[in-house]
């Protein structure tokens, strides 16, 4: 089954969030807008609300991540979840434990959601496919596959500045080739309608046959931000870089790395944006990130908006899911 | 199927009753809550009727219903926005029809993550019975009884007219 039909439900409500990849325009949107409600609440003095009171949150955490594992715990605080972290490489895989043991663990412990990030392509589908029917998986980034939340929660940073999607374009900058996040983020944009979605990077860091995903594909930065209105600065992925793809990270900076002087090319209400951790003087330069233009933090706290939504929109599918059952 | 169409006149008459009721509690300065959406016209048209300038604060109860776990989430949740502290003000609270209870419950536990109100009145367009929960309205435009397969339907916001259906 493809992630695309293992994620949505019979009635066409999402049941886990594995990719970006095929999901209608009318579910995105609803993610989109539930998140602008669960805003309002996380800028409250009582920060919570009890939509998921009593059921149990599990981030599972096989790659590390500081920024993603903590905007889904606190998340899912938010909703009132109980919320366990675990992070797999300290722990039972070292013990020679396998993933559907773990898995079988945490279900007798009555998980009811799975968050998982892992550094293999299709780990989250994999898992969804065999937990027990209850559970519900949100990937929090599988190999360079998808990295769904993150992309939803950019164009949700996006919309609050842009609201036309139809009248935008934007530009995503860097290590496409090793980006899922890039991935998930060209598919929702294009989802939304997005005007242009241009890529610019080096040719080696460009997979082969981007152009198929319905981009415009620059390995010139000046061309690639003539005019547009959004800056994806995408992380130089220093750990997966491995081999000549590039001469040096002073040659990437000087040839790839965003300064002020390079985003006098793009609209003069440009936003920039970067998924972090930024490498700074790598792909960014400290004035542009720290600059009046740069929503980078936003990004951040728009991220814990996105995840509650996500999480209370599955628990409410499947809440419903369970209504004709018994 | 029924229809009412004076609410002008009823929304009058509740102006009044309210104003006697916080008068009565020693209350003059208070805050207005609707209830989404059809709450929120209600508090628009009072407001109005009192000649009261501060903004109308609006609640999308949908995070705080007990229904979470059957239904799920309601389509289009809407923004709370409480444009004041609640911290010791005085709400009036208005719905458009209060039925279980279940909705002010809701809205109750909601406010109070704002902040710990003064006090909370209660006023609502139609009371039609069928309470359970001990929740009571302060202040009344209608009451009727009406079976479980009745619906009451408020259209609006300008003009406002009440409709009460039943299940075919």
């Amino acid at each position: 089954m493809s992630s695309t039909s293992l994620q949505t439900g019979p009635d066409g409500g999402l049941r886990h969030l594995l990719t970006v990849e095929g999901l209608p325009r009318v579910r995105v949107e609803e993610l989109l807008d539930t998140a602008e409600s669960f805003l309002g609440v996380t800028q409250r003095e009582v920060k919570k609300v009890p939509l998921l009171r009593g059921k149990t949150v599990v981030n599972l955490f096989f790659e590390s991540s500081t920024r993603t594992r903590t905007t889904f715990e606190l998340a899912a605080k938010r909703l009132s979840a109980d919320v366990i972290n675990l992070s797999i490489s300290t722990s039972a895989t070292v013990k020679g434990e396998s993933l559907l043991d773990t898995l079988r663990n945490l279900e007798a412990m009555h998980a009811d959601i799975f968050v998982v990030r892992h550094g293999t392509s299709g780990a989250a589908h994999f898992i969804a496919q065999h937990c027990l029917p209850h559970v519900a998986v949100l990937n929090a980034g599988d190999g360079r596959h998808a990295h769904p939340t993150q992309a939803l929660l950019d164009v949700f940073t996006i919309r609050r500045h842009k609201p036309n999607f139809d009248q935008i374009k934007v530009a995503i900058v860097g290590d496409i080739l090793n980006s899922r996040v890039a991935r998930s983020q060209i598919h929702a944009l294009n989802t939304l309608g997005t005007a242009e979605v241009r890529v610019v990077a080096p040719r080696t860091l460009l997979p082969v046959g981007i152009e198929s995903l319905g981009v415009k594909v620059f390995t010139d930065l000046a061309k690639g931000l003539a005019g547009v209105d959004v800056i994806i600065m995408l992380r130089l992925q220093k750990e997966r870089m491995q081999g000549a793809l590039l001469p040096s990270e002073h040659e990437y900076y000087r040839q790839f790395g965003l300064t002020e002087a390079r985003l006098q090319g793009a609209h003069p209400e440009a936003i920039v944006m970067h998924p972090g951790p930024i490498n700074r003087g790598v792909e960014i330069d400290s004035s542009v990130a720290d600059g009046a233009r740069s929503v980078i933090l936003e990004q951040v706290t728009n991220g814990i908006a996105i995840r509650m939504a996500a999480m209370s929109l599955i628990m409410g599918t499947r809440a419903q899911d369970g209504r004709g059952g018994g | 199927m029924m229809k009412l169409d004076d609410i002008p006149g009823v929304l009058d008459d509740m102006a009044t009753a309210l104003s006697r009721h916080l008068e009565r509690r020693g209350v003059s300065d208070f805050a207005l809550v609707g209830i989404h959406t059809g709450g929120m016209w209600i508090a628009r048209a009072l407001q109005n009727c009192l000649g009261h300038s501060e903004p109308v604060g609006g609640l999308d109860i949908s995070f705080y219903r007990d229904d979470f776990t059957r239904i799920g989430l309601h389509p289009r949740v809407q923004p709370s926005s409480l444009p004041f502290e609640v911290e010791n003000r005085h709400v009036v609270l208005v719905d458009d029809v209060l039925y279980t209870g279940r909705t002010i419950r809701a809205a109750l536990n909601e406010i109070f993550d704002y902040g710990r109100p003064a006090s909370v009145t209660l006023v609502v367009l139609v009371d039609r019975g069928g309470r359970e929960l001990p929740i009571a309205a302060d202040v009344v435009g209608i009451e009727v009884t009406l079976a479980a397969d009745n619906h009451i339907k408020l259209s609006g916001p300008d003009p406002l007219s009440l409709n009460i259906l039943q299940d075919p």
